[in-house]
């Protein structure tokens, strides 16, 4: 018995030394969702610029994320979270402490809204299809087309259950045909012979036709999605064979925000927003940088373009109605 | 005579100690934390919003229907594979494991091609296709579990049987169902388990009429509703408790002893005895690899017709997140030996307590109950309680100690029932020619009892190679196992990624193949 006693005096002893102190932190563990990635070069240039070292966690995906970081707010499992968007942004903002970075300047002011995060990027849920099932007829030019008898059973969507892209294409069509026309639409939706996947995975590679799959040659998917098939072709191709349709998306934003504030924390966040980071995240993402001045790599200026007008919704309105839209979408698909 | 009191007292420290550190405090610091930082709603209101009782009603019945399905349909195969020696055996053996490793999201991109809208049996959104889902994933347990237990039936029983004119389904209904009755049983109540807290099955291939409690707890905390999610939790967590409550008491009445055999299995003899046992794993062999046929088929398919070139494209890492086959191999194999190595020990020091003492059901129960717990809540626990007395949330040990708790089940529900078989006549005769309670421990129920714990020991192995809810939630992004990197390759919007998740599946098929196969011959070698 005494030696256990001692080995667990031991082991607190030892977790007491290394718990942190006041000094000025030399590594910072950033926490993100298992979406993210980045160049091997460019965390080593943050650390070679500032001395400063960087551990990535990845906690599942951005539900899981911002439920961990809610769970631990006591004791927050790293310093800089990177990774909410602004469907779940309401519920995670009393984590951050405010911080307004200097490079904010050079952000799109459309994408800033709270001092306490930082916009990183942006992603716009568009309607995607398949080119080759549209040589003779028009691909559908918007939500509208979708319920027309022309573009029967041709529709795969997300479940905004238990998928982002898919809850953000339902909140897509609230902000189109707002609260007393979406619920009718839905219904015709799906009565048109949509088909509704339980996530983006199996919504791409086995619905759609453009992704490999089969029957639906319209998916709900990113405004990215065509150029990354080029990036990622097997035989270098120089066309795309998926497009998108730039009208009635849905733009999401990810956001980083400090848990532990630190200078180093905020030096992360200032280089999250540096030029090298931001032309860094199209290739590895798949998402748009939220600098203005940050250059596209050339696949994605030649095969997909920035919806003009995206549909946006109030993250706060957002997080008071989601749970009732969902259930009420779930009433109309589970009758 | 028993173990004596003093030495079980010390055996059952380690197990309760390991379960009430990282399973029970974690998950009671969740329930604890969700359940009072609700928004203050009834609970009626929540369990309504819920549809509680069709979730539940769905998650017991399909989980029953799956676990009669599973063993009936795991019986044959446990006995062919178990009673005879052919050539091939151990291998074919192994080749079963492989579906119970798969991830869902690459069985269920099989199970879309041969069961889409224009296949010849288009039952996808259908329980038909999460009761058919079930059997192929839970095959393996039976054939392993029953089958470990088989081997060791001493025929000499059945011959007598035979002798006095039983006939040959007599024989078995009166004399090796009632001795296999006990591994029948566990096996059974691991399908159970799985079934009802099943995930991925029902999320991919049910479509979005079907959902378990499981399924409901995670579509709450996607919700970020953690006073939903927890209760939803804390329903599954009492019907589990029920169920293996009542298994418990149940097998504790079943307890047979048996003289233990030896030696080699025989060839099946003659034409029509042949054919039986060939048939039978001709045919499990087709329902349990057929499916993920089309999968390696994907992976050899490529732009320009038939090629390696989906596996050449793994060595070549774009970004820091991605790695070479190599390193997830490599990351896989460490965190599936660690996991079982953990898993072996504790759940064989378990197994020991459990076979001798009667009234340690509440002990089995929890032992259990890991298995049949929401993965996301406990994956969530961790993250709030493991700060404590030192914080190992974001410790790369997680990954084995998580795989560790859902793989002792395995360990025990094999081992138990060969122990508890074991005739004290042996244990005594040690005894009275002077071996201490620890020397009959190690001569007498060690060798007997290694076969079992191997036979557990595989599925542990099994099951930390094919874990991806848990390890996703708490893998260090530069250590991901193959699980881990075949959805990274999934998550990105290419054609082309698909055929290097498909390159990655079938390297996983491989090493899962091969890992088994070393288990089973450690085993075959040790005795």
């Amino acid at each position: 018995m005494k030696r256990i006693a001692a080995i667990v005096i031991a082991i607190l002893a030892v977790s007491a030394c290394s718990s942190p102190s006041s000094a000025e932190p030399t590594e910072l563990v950033l926490l993100t969702h298992d979406s993210f990635a980045v160049s091997d070069a460019t965390l080593k240039t943050f650390t070679a610029e500032t001395g400063i070292s960087v551990t990535v966690l990845q906690g599942g995906d951005a539900g899981s994320l911002v439920t961990q970081a809610v769970l631990t707010k006591d004791n927050p499992t790293g310093d800089v979270l990177f990774g909410v968007d602004n469907t779940l942004l309401t519920k995670a903002l009393d984590l951050f402490v405010p911080y307004e970075s200097p490079a904010l300047a050079d952000v799109n002011p459309s994408l800033i809204t709270d001092p306490r995060v930082t916009p990183i990027d942006f992603g716009d849920v568009c309607l995607n299809y398949d080119k080759s099932a549209f040589e003779t007829v028009a691909p559908p030019s918007g939500l509208d087309d979708l319920i027309l008898p022309a573009y029967a059973n041709m529709l795969v969507v997300e479940n905004p259950a238990t998928s982002s892209p898919g809850l953000a294409f339902l909140l897509a069509t609230i902000a189109e045909y707002g609260e007393d026309g979406w619920e009718d639409y839905w219904t015709a939706l799906l009565a048109n012979g949509t088909v509704v996947a339980p996530d983006w995975e199996t919504a791409y590679y086995a619905n759609f036709t453009g992704g490999g799959g089969t029957g639906s040659p319209i998916v709900v998917s990113y405004a990215s999605s065509p150029p990354a098939g080029v990036i990622f072709a097997e035989e270098p191709i120089d066309e795309a064979l998926t497009a998108t349709v730039t009208s009635n998306c849905f733009r999401q934003v990810e956001y980083a925000g400090i848990l532990k504030d630190s200078e180093a924390a905020r030096k992360l966040v200032d280089f999250m927003l540096s030029k090298e980071f931001q032309e860094d995240i199209p290739l590895n993402m798949f998402v748009f940088p939220a600098r203005i001045d940050a250059a596209l790599p050339t696949e994605f200026e030649k095969y997909t373009e920035v919806p003009s007008n995206p549909l946006t919704m109030d993250p706060a309105v957002i997080d008071a109605n989601r749970d009732r839209w969902i259930d009420e979408w779930t009433q109309i698909a589970v009758p | 005579m028993d173990p004596d009191r003093r030495s079980l007292r010390w055996l059952i420290a380690i197990p309760t100690l390991f379960l009430a550190y990282f399973f029970v405090y974690p998950l009671v610091s969740i329930l604890w934390v969700s359940l009072t930082t609700g928004d203050g709603r009834p609970w009626a209101e929540v369990l309504q919003t819920a549809r509680i009782g069709r979730v539940a009603w769905f998650s017991v019945w399909q989980a029953t229907a799956s676990t009669i399905l599973t063993v009936t349909l795991g019986l044959p195969v446990a006995w062919a594979f178990s009673r005879f020696d052919f050539p091939g055996r151990r291998l074919l053996r192994a080749a079963m494991t492989i579906p119970f490793v798969m991830p869902t999201v690459v069985v269920a991109a099989a199970f879309m091609v041969l069961f889409g809208r224009t296949s010849a049996f288009p039952l996808l959104e259908t329980v038909w296709i999460i009761l058919i889902a079930h059997v192929f994933y839970n095959l393996a347990v039976v054939v392993r579990v029953v089958g470990g237990m088989w081997e060791s039936v001493d025929d000499r029983l059945v011959q007598a049987a035979r002798t006095m004119g039983a006939n040959r389904w007599k024989a078995f209904r009166t004399v090796t169902l009632p001795l296999l009755r006990p591994a029948i049983a566990a096996a059974g109540a691991i399908v159970f388990l799985f079934s009802f807290t099943s995930f991925g099955v029902v999320l991919l291939l049910g479509g979005i009429r079907y959902s378990t409690i499981e399924v409901a707890v995670w579509r709450r905390y996607f919700l970020l509703d953690l006073q939903g999610a927890a209760t939803l939790a804390v329903i599954q967590l009492i019907g589990v408790t029920a169920v293996l409550t009542v298994y418990a008491r149940w097998q504790r009445k079943r307890q047979t002893q048996q003289s233990v055999r030896a030696g080699r299995l025989p060839a099946p003899i003659g034409w029509k005895q042949r054919t039986i046992v060939f048939g039978i794993i001709g045919l499990a062999l087709i329902a349990e690899l057929g499916p993920l046929v089309t999968l390696v088929l994907r992976s050899f398919t490529t732009a320009d017709g038939f090629g390696f070139s989906n596996y050449t494209a793994l060595t070549a890492p774009d970004s820091a997140f991605l790695v070479t086959p190599a390193t997830a191999i490599g990351n896989s194999l460490q965190f599936g030996l660690a996991s079982m190595a953990l898993a072996v020990f504790v759940g064989g020091l378990a197994s020991i307590v459990i076979a001798a003492r009667r009234n340690s059901t509440w002990f089995d129960t929890l032992l259990m109950l890991p298995l049949g717990t929401s993965a996301v809540t406990i994956g969530f626990g961790f993250v709030i309680a493991l700060d404590w007395p030192i914080d190992l949330r974001t410790s790369v040990l997680l990954v084995p100690i998580a795989h560790a708790l859902v793989a002792i089940p395995f360990v025990v529900r094999t081992t138990v029932p060969v122990l508890a078989s074991i005739r004290n006549h042996l244990r005594e005769a040690a005894a009275t020619l002077g071996a201490s309670p620890r020397q009959v421990l190690r001569k007498i129920d060690f060798p007997i009892a290694a076969k079992a714990l191997a036979a557990g020991g595989g599925l542990a192995f099994a099951v930390s190679l094919g874990e991806f809810g848990a390890t996703s939630f708490i893998a260090r992004p530069n250590a991901p196992t193959l699980p881990v990197a075949i959805f990274r390759f999934l998550a990105r919007p290419a054609e082309a990624s698909f055929g290097k998740a498909m390159a990655m599946s079938t390297i996983l098929m491989l090493v899962t193949a091969v890992v088994i196969l070393a288990i089973d011959g450690y085993r075959a070698g040790d005795l």
